[in-house]
């Protein structure tokens, strides 16, 4: 019996689908090009997708030679896996969220508003405008 | 916020100050503040009272199911009127400063309505 060599692509395939759905929050999201589109971790996704496809070729045409066909199916189904809740992450959770039909819009008064600064002050918008010609007002989720 | 921070000069060239506004107690944003080395002003609004006013209220969207903002950002003149308005479809694709940036410089060129 001949020894049946290890099918790499299978491993770094599913190595790729890994490193595309956990790389996209701790690096790409730092960089506004990679950020506002996945498409950096949809080119890793694909890269897995070719390697896993390479892999389970080579295991299921040429058994004789490549092993694989049970550890193919594991990653390949694994790696879909992976790659569902990454769309669902970023296609759909990151954009549920209301649309903000009411907000004012161009042209229309900025509601006054009074709030507390770090220290616990009150600070109102009127204040803010004062001897600013423009007050940039950014809401944020927060961190709770 | 962070790309923010680091074009802060830039805003204050052209007289325009920087707000975050959330539902965080004083103390959670200046934690933040701190760790991340935020200088501008940061304001709370644990009721959502203004996230309200300005439409931008997200029901139950926190981890706790807290009502919490939106991410939006709205540039208002010094006599209060709003003359530029961002509102993503995607926590993910912030506002960069480039671009309010850009609208504000567009912005001076016009002639100013009185």
């Amino acid at each position: 019996m001949t020894r049946r060599s290890r099918n790499w692509p299978l491993w770094v395939g599913f190595a790729t689908a890994l490193l595309a759905a956990f790389s996209y929050v701790p690096f790409f999201v730092k960089f506004p090009v990679t950020r506002d589109f996945p498409w950096a971790n949809l080119v890793l996704f694909l890269a897995a997708g070719c390697l896993l496809a390479i892999g389970l070729y080579r295991a299921f045409a040429q058994p004789e030679r490549y092993r694989g066909k049970i550890s193919g199916v594991i990653f390949g189904v694994l790696s879909l896996a992976v790659f569902g809740l990454f769309c669902f992450g970023v296609f759909w959770l990151a954009r549920n969220i209301p649309r903000a039909e009411t907000a004012p819009r161009v042209g229309q008064r900025a509601p006054e508003f009074t709030l507390t600064g770090l220290d616990g002050n009150s600070v109102t918008l009127s204040q803010l405008r004062q001897g600013n010609r423009f007050v940039v007002l950014i809401f944020y989720r927060g961190y709770w | 916020m962070r790309s923010f921070e680091r074009r802060l000069a830039e805003f204050r060239a052209r007289d325009t100050e920087i707000v975050g506004i959330s539902v965080d107690s004083g103390e959670e944003s200046r934690k933040l503040c701190q760790s991340q080395g935020y200088t501008f002003t940061f304001l709370s609004d644990p009721r959502a009272e203004t996230i309200r006013a300005y439409g931008v209220l997200h029901e139950h969207g926190g981890e706790r199911g807290q009502d919490i903002a939106r991410p939006a950002e709205f540039l208002v003149d010094r006599e209060g009127t709003v003359r530029w308005v961002n509102l993503t479809e995607s926590i993910l694709a912030r506002l960069r400063p480039d671009m309010i940036l850009r609208a504000m410089d567009g912005l001076d060129a016009e002639p100013r309505s009185r």
